[in-house]
């Protein structure tokens, strides 16, 4: 029922994916006037993709700018990015979204988006990035009803698996939708399906079989299948194909879908260990922020691709809470025996640690330069013993964020084939994000891609149909 | 607070298994909510989570009448079934703070019917009715002006007064529980003020922003339900002063009812009696529009019976003034006297025990919060 009036109609817009990017997409389109309809392939209370997990959005600004105070220049942000990807980014493109980036807060708020102050414990980022009221969820509602007072049509768990080309040009995609395959014309397409990190075999192909050991942070929507299907078409691709963003996350998390809530902040005041009870790097290297992503690959090393992080008493209000309760127990051997860690070997790892601590001043907020003597590897800063009960211990996995391999753009977010640019194809958010962001992650900077690049693929795909 | 396992529990459940499992359940949710934040800007509740680690049972009793079920942080949540977290937290807080509202009530076995049992509202007032009629036809007055031509004002004192001063005894027993379960330290007039002032314009209900709740249209926002409420609120508190000037008026200045139009207890009264009349109207439309499982439903019924018997208290006051206005016969005033006074007797009797009580608890829980910012901003 709902796929006849699909098939009869040739939509304008078709955006492929209902995240941020795609909603971004499809209300610029729709405000120029372009009959837009969206397919989300999730049903409808995991709209959103990982844009329901997000909490803010990194923007630049030449004053104080809604819930954003002082400023944070164009120079700036780009520093802050070449930083993180180590320079894997076309400066070109990283650039243009940046300077967008500014304008695009405004248009979030005219399109119902509220801001908040940065949630509490994420002072660092009180600058730099605006946090969305309610979270990420709360702006994809918003957007939602937005798109639906403009007339856009959304669809939910109608989950593309081909977009069909003719010389070069998009003709239509093929839909599963209530255990039809449809096919749905449309005179442009706007490709904002995400990557495929939830495709596990795929995951596992690319970095390896441990991979099946890793939780998935975001939806299991996420699988790539548009990506795909656009490569073996021959479509350019972008990004480092084996790689994927991974933290260390609490163990006990669900496989996919986790979020936000299961992250871990305790590694620069415990010892990690692995299964046999060894310390395997320095945990007190540099602060959590700029640390909990390399953890994530570090974990992944380890056998069974799971550590524990170990705490005493003293260290326990420390940092934020846990959205499990971490295991405790009065003793070592005890904390070790309900990890199900061999006690002996956790016992002498304790133990050398300990003796290892010398006597300073301990600053959590700040480099201590608290280290051990004498013991490999060395914790740098923040070395204290463990010697005051109750233990508690928390499981870690490696949780993967996002894929970085996607398709290759230009400024105006038209998706390159073998040929040449496509006629009607524009692609938005993670499924592109690799363009600009080859490696690593600044936080929020998902968000600025997505809002941006749908944004311009959005105004471009209506342009072209009207 | 300290951050280790939760204090001993407070409450004695007496067995009640169902008000345990809704408190750890509670607990559960919280604990995500702890670690995750995004709802912090709604309402007072989450940022008065992020206090602590651990949440007592005293904590949770706080935090649940601190939540005004505006719903925002279901509708933001990404982890709402079928998400294995399955989150739900207005309505798991609307469960714990309905328990606290029964096992505070004294005596707690009426607290459990009335707030669970429409029926048993209506009960209440069909005998609220029959009581005033029967007095009404047994104790006729020989002569008197107005109302008090069918019931003495003397009567009406010695009904209404304890009918009035009980609940508030019966009230103040509940709030005291409420304190020692909370662990208030003593109350300073500056905590009571800022209570008031959040009630004064459901700060809690208002999203943070202004932008309301989300409480009838789902994942939308909406100032209604908090529109409702207020004309709710100030109507009844105009129903309230003009009752107050009109007893002043009478024992101070000698000055007994019946008063003309232009009189402050009629301009009070009648104002309020309006705003309370469209205001539960409202409210009780909107509340047939939200979702029942967002807040508690095995108190839907007695909820609606509440509102609804407060619509009633309102319509048959208007009903009743425009009646003794005319030239209609007596016997209908005193019908419709029967009827109002009826149901106000029934409204005041239930009020420890029903929906009203959470003016109260709110108010109380407000003063508890401006205690706990003072000490941990
Ligand atoms: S309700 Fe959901 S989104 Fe809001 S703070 Fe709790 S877990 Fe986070
Ligand atoms: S329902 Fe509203 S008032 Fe209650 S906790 Fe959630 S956001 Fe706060």
């Amino acid at each position: 029922m709902v796929g006849r009036s699909l098939v009869e109609t040739t939509w304008d817009v078709v955006v492929v994916g209902g995240g941020n990017a795609a909603l971004c997409a499809a209300i610029t389109a729709a405000e120029k006037g372009a009959s837009v309809l969206i397919l989300e392939g999730a049903p409808k209370p995991y709209r959103g993709g990982n844009s329901r997990h997000t909490r803010n959005f990194r923007c630049m600004h030449r004053g104080p700018l809604s819930v954003l105070t002082d400023t944070y220049e164009e120079e700036e942000y780009f520093q802050d990015l070449l930083v993180v990807t180590k320079g894997k980014t076309d400066e070109g493109l990283a650039r243009m979204a940046i300077r967008e980036s500014e304008a695009c807060l405004p248009w979030m708020e005219a399109h119902g988006v509220r801001f908040q102050p940065s949630l509490s414990g994420t002072l660092s980022l009180s600058r730099t990035n605006a946090f969305f009221l309610g979270g990420g969820k709360a702006l994809v509602n918003a957007y939602y009803n937005t798109a639906e007072d403009l007339g856009v049509r959304a669809v939910y768990e109608a989950q593309v698996v081909h977009v069909g080309l003719e010389d070069g040009r998009f003709t239509h995609v093929e839909v599963e939708l209530g255990g039809e395959t449809l096919r749905v014309e449309g005179k442009a397409v706007v490709l904002a399906a995400g990557g495929f990190q939830a495709d596990i075999d795929w995951l596992a192909r690319a970095w390896g079989p441990s991979a099946r050991n890793f939780l998935i942070r975001g939806t299991p929507y996420n699988r790539g299948v548009v990506l795909k299907d656009l490569l073996d078409q021959g479509a350019e691709s972008i990004g480092d194909p084996t790689q994927c963003h991974a933290v260390a996350i609490d163990g006990r998390a669900p496989k996919y879908d986790g979020g936000i809530a299961t992250r871990i902040d305790c590694v620069p005041f415990s010892i990690v260990v692995n299964r046999d009870g060894q310390r395997f790097y320095d945990e007190g290297e540099d602060v959590w922020p700029k640390r909990y992503a390399i953890w994530g690959r570090l974990v992944a090393a380890q056998p069974d691709q799971m550590a524990y992080a170990i705490i005493d008493h003293k260290s326990i209000d420390l940092f934020m809470p846990t959205v499990f309760p971490p295991v405790k127990a009065e003793t070592i051997e005890g904390l070790a025996q309900r990890l199900g860690l061999p006690a002996p070997a956790l016992k002498e790892t304790v133990e050398g640690f300990n003796r290892a601590c010398r006597e300073g001043t301990f600053h959590p907020t700040e480099l201590d330069g608290l280290a051990t003597e004498g013991v490999s590897p060395e914790k740098t800063n923040w070395a204290r013993p463990l010697d005051t009960p109750p233990y508690y211990g928390y499981l870690l996995r490696p949780g993967v964020t996002f894929t970085y391999l996607g398709l290759k753009v230009d400024e105006t977010a038209r998706v390159t084939g073998q040929n040449g640019r496509y006629a009607n194809i524009w692609a938005a958010g993670e499924i592109m994000a690799g363009n600009v962001l080859g490696e690593g992650y600044l936080a929020g900077f998902g968000m600025t891609i997505g809002t941006v690049f749908g944004r311009i693929a959005g105004r471009e795909a209506a342009d072209h149909v009207l | 607070m300290s951050s280790d396992a939760a204090t001993p529990s407070l409450l004695q459940f007496a067995g009640d298994a169902e008000g345990e499992a809704a408190l750890a359940e509670a607990r559960r949710q919280i604990e995500i909510c702890n670690a995750c934040r995004y709802c912090e800007g709604f309402c007072a509740v989450f940022p008065a989570m992020t206090r602590q680690k651990a949440f007592s049972d005293g904590d949770m009793t706080q935090l649940a009448n601190l939540c005004h079920n505006c719903r925002g942080c279901y509708y933001s949540c990404q982890y709402t079934a079928p998400h294995e977290f399955d989150l739900n937290v207005p309505g798991i807080l609307a469960e714990v703070r309905q328990d606290s509202w029964s096992r505070c009530a004294w005596p707690a076995a009426l607290g459990r019917v009335f707030h669970r049992h429409g029926v048993a509202v209506a009960a209440a007032l069909v005998t609220g009715f029959a009581f005033l009629l029967l007095l009404i036809q047994s104790l006729r007055p020989e002569a008197g002006q107005g109302f008090y031509a069918f019931l003495s004002h003397n009567a009406m004192v010695a009904v209404f007064l304890p009918a009035f001063l009980l609940p508030l005894a019966a009230l103040a027993v509940g709030l005291r529980r409420y304190w020692r379960e909370v662990g208030g330290s003593p109350l300073r007039g500056r905590h009571l003020v800022a209570a008031f002032k959040d009630a004064a314009v459901l700060r809690n209900l208002d999203g943070g922003q202004g932008q309301g709740c989300n409480f009838e249209k789902g994942d939308r926002y909406s100032n209604e339900r908090r529109f409702a409420h207020q004309a709710t609120l100030y109507g009844f508190l105009l129903c309230f002063a003009a009752t107050s000037v009109a007893t002043l008026m009478h024992y101070l200045f000698d000055m007994p009812a019946p008063y003309g139009l232009f009189s402050l207890p009629k301009l009070l009264g009648l104002s309020g009696g309006l705003l309370l009349c469209l205001g539960t109207l409202r409210l009780a439309m909107l509340k047939a529009r939200g979702e029942r499982d967002l807040g508690a439903p095995r108190v839907w019924g007695g909820e609606m019976a509440f509102v609804l018997l407060l619509f009633f208290v309102s319509l048959s006051g208007l009903v009743l003034y425009a009646a003794s206005g005319t030239a209609i016969g007596t016997g209908a005033v005193s019908w419709l006297l029967a009827l109002h006074l009826g149901s106000v007797l029934a409204f005041f009797l239930l009020t420890p025990y029903s929906k009203m009580a959470h003016g109260f608890y709110r108010l109380a829980a407000l003063a508890r919060e401006a205690q706990q910012r003072e000490a941990k901003p």
